[in-house]
């Protein structure tokens, strides 16, 4: 699914320049389930916005199935981020004003869907997140794990190939983890996705195929 | 998904939808309220000019005044010989009445009214000739009488004149009188003007002694159709009474008779004052005074928008205030809405860059953020223009309701000679008291000063038009593009990765 050859990724923060990620090379099969850990500022969250085609590297390659992603135009990264790439967030990163619903179906708008058809896919996203009847709520009006669960279904309502997930548990207590974990874990055995989660914890890590560890901007195959 | 997605946003963030919307409402209200108050000033102006110059005159030619010659003899001069006038039991009563050109005029040759009928683009001419028509009349101490007694002052008391005691006595009536061509009036005064009673001049009336009165200044004279009036020592019939069409002012003259009479009568042969020109399109009026003044260097040639600026009175202070004070109010509050709406829309941006940094992580295009966050300004926008519309017409019907009314009087170089109705022509009297005689011939200068402005008082409504309205929805539309504009174009910059890196 993804080959990085060599990748490194620098920037400046406060006047200070930060090697994100020194040199990066790794292969990660379709359909594999991977939990990235490592410590803070170690290049998480860096390594998944390249995986997840939100950036490109300042040297190397990113080659995501036959798309060497590192190098093509603003335009077609967003059309990767949308046909191909789902993301779920820490903060579920839900639009406030509108409802879980239109939230979901704000993934599909990239995809210029005739209106009924979005609809329809967005309820069915939701019914398999088990939050049809909270289509019409707000993300104000839904508890952390219901908030994350219309994430989930934000990001799958596209068929994506990954499903790229940055610390998914990380606002929500053990029990709504666990069962975040089950219905990503779920998801991915039925859909046959490729998952990536960045993860502190290693509970969450442990449910992986593999785990990768980040340190230093280098990442290791775990033990 | 772009309109639920608006609706959304406007409704789930009323604070910021309501301040960017009043900001423009109020600035989009003034524009309304200005643009109507100057619209409804400037058809007060036209409608002082027209009581002048005639519905539809686009261009006024005057000949430029120049100074009289050294010893010229004073248009208002009366000269009376020894044995004029008529005596009896000790008194000589003298009347003269004089047509002439009035004081501050200046006539020119009327062949200029081919010359300018000649140029192109012009659609119709008239030339007019001012005149002022001046009677002095009053009783004097017999002359002879006086002479007799001179050589022995003991004869007792002087005798004769107005109070028998050898005083004196003289009325000046004085009202203006145009020249016209009664073949000629589709331009110029008579344009401006309704019939009352009577009849108007018409081409049979040329080289007879017919006369129309302003019907203002019949009533005040006390004359009426049928009747006839004296005009430089000539009976007038007179055929009408006309009104002005414009509102309260008067009409140009106090009395029209045909032009070739008024120039033989006032000894102006070939003479006129003013040439009234009317173009075939307002575009080409520019390029009509162009050429026109090429053509007659020594006259001066105005157009309507110079001949606003002869307009005094609380008219012209309205206007200026318009121009000034309106204008820059206008121009201030629109800027200060539109900064609002950007500052505002910037702000917003800046706060949704988790929004749009995750609209952009799913694959939201720039160009589709760009257009949400201009959308939504643009709405924004609108409800301001709409209130502000509203708001507008508001103050545009209290301003109508209230209707001020303005005092607005014409006065020019040309304008002075065109004249205007003399709204208190009349008579001065005066008198001299015994022991003043005459020798052998005196004289009055400077009666028949009597040629007055226009003078009107207008009621100044504000109209309301749609291009009034288009202007302040187009504003509201700008101010919306601008603040939209440039809030995507912040939005646009955002790096997704900076964006999600920045609250993650």
């Amino acid at each position: 699914m993804y080959k990085l050859n060599n990748v490194s990724k620098k920037y400046s923060q406060s006047r200070r320049e930060v090697q994100a990620l020194d040199g990066v090379s790794l292969e990660i099969p379709a359909g594999q389930m991977v939990a990235i850990q490592g410590p803070t500022g170690g290049g998480k969250s860096t390594l998944l916005q390249m995986l997840g085609a939100l950036d490109r590297p300042t040297s190397g390659t990113v080659t995501m199935g036959e798309q060497e992603i590192s190098k093509v135009k603003d335009v077609k990264l967003a059309e990767i981020r949308a046909k191909d790439v789902g993301f779920v967030f820490q903060s579920f990163n839900l639009i406030p004003t509108l409802t879980a619903q239109e939230n979901v179906e704000t993934a599909l708008e990239p995809l210029h869907l005739p209106a009924a058809e979005r609809r329809e896919r967005a309820r069915a996203a939701l019914e398999s997140v088990s939050l049809s009847d909270r289509a019409d709520h707000r993300p104000s009006e839904l508890s952390g794990g219901q908030q994350q669960r219309v994430a989930i279904a934000r990001a799958l309502v596209t068929n994506p190939k990954v499903l790229l997930a940055d610390e998914p548990t990380g606002n929500l207590d053990e029990d709504t983890r666990d069962e975040i974990m089950d219905l990503l874990e779920g998801l991915w055995r039925d859909q046959g996705l490729t998952l990536i989660i960045v993860t502190h914890d290693s509970a969450v890590a442990a449910r992986a195929q593999r785990r990768l560890v980040i340190r230093a901007g280098q990442v290791k195959d775990a033990a | 998904m772009f309109f639920t997605y608006l609706r959304r946003e406007l409704s789930g963030r009323r604070k910021q939808t309501a301040i960017i919307a009043t900001g423009m409402a109020i600035a989009i209200a003034l524009v309304i309220i200005v643009n109507s108050v100057a619209a409804g000033v400037k058809v007060a102006q036209a409608s002082v000019l027209e009581s002048v110059y005639g519905v539809g005159t686009d261009i006024s030619v005057t000949e430029t005044p120049v100074p009289p010659a050294a010893g010229a003899k004073l248009p208002g001069r009366f000269d009376f010989g020894a044995g004029d006038g008529t005596t009896a039991a000790g008194s000589t009563t003298v009347s003269q009445s004089r047509l002439t050109a009035g004081p501050g005029s200046q006539t020119m040759d009327a062949t200029n009214v081919k010359t300018i009928a000649g140029v192109s683009d012009v659609k119709a001419v008239a030339g007019t000739l001012v005149l002022n028509n001046v009677t002095f009349s009053g009783q004097v101490p017999d002359k002879a009488q006086r002479q007799a007694a001179a050589p022995n002052d003991s004869n007792g008391p002087p005798t004769g004149g107005a109070d028998g005691a050898g005083g004196s006595s003289f009325n000046i009536q004085s009202f203006s009188v145009m020249g016209i061509d009664p073949s000629a009036t589709a331009v110029g005064p008579l344009s401006a003007v309704a019939l009352n009673t009577g009849r108007g001049l018409s081409a049979s009336d040329i080289g007879q002694p017919n006369a129309v009165l302003d019907s203002t200044y019949a009533t005040t004279a006390t004359l009426a159709v049928g009747g006839t009036i004296d005009i430089g020592g000539t009976a007038f019939t007179i055929v009408g009474t006309v009104d002005s069409t414009s509102g309260d002012s008067g009409t140009a003259s106090n009395v029209y008779i045909p032009l070739d009479l008024a120039q033989s009568i006032s000894s102006n042969a070939g003479q006129i004052s003013n040439v009234y020109v009317q173009a075939d399109s307002a575009s080409n009026i520019t390029a009509i005074q162009t050429a026109i003044q090429a053509a007659l260097p020594a006259t001066t040639v105005s157009t309507q928008a110079d001949l606003a600026a002869s307009v005094s009175g609380s008219l012209a202070t309205a206007s200026s205030m318009l121009e000034s004070l309106g204008l820059w109010l206008s121009i201030a509050v629109l800027i200060a809405a539109f900064l609002t709406a950007i500052l505002f829309t910037v702000s917003g941006v800046t706060r949704r860059t988790r929004e749009f940094g995750t609209l952009k992580a799913i694959g939201w295009s720039n160009k589709r953020i760009v257009g949400q966050v201009a959308g939504e300004s643009v709405v924004q926008g609108l409800i301001g223009g709409a209130f502000g519309i509203v708001l507008g017409i508001v103050g545009v019907v209290i301003i109508n309701v209230i209707a001020p009314t303005l005092s607005g009087s014409a006065s020019s170089r040309g304008l002075a000679a065109a004249g205007g109705a003399m709204r208190s022509a009349g008579g001065n009297g005066g008198g001299f008291g015994n022991g003043v005689g005459f020798g052998g011939g005196g004289g009055f200068g400077g009666a028949g000063r009597g040629l007055s402005q226009a003078a009107s008082v207008v009621t100044l409504s504000a109209p309301l038009t749609m291009s009034i309205i288009f202007i302040a929805v187009g504003l509201a539309v700008v101010g919306g593009l601008l603040a939209g504009a440039i809030g995507g174009w912040r939005a646009a910059r955002l790096s997704p990765a900076e964006a999600l890196r920045s609250v993650n």
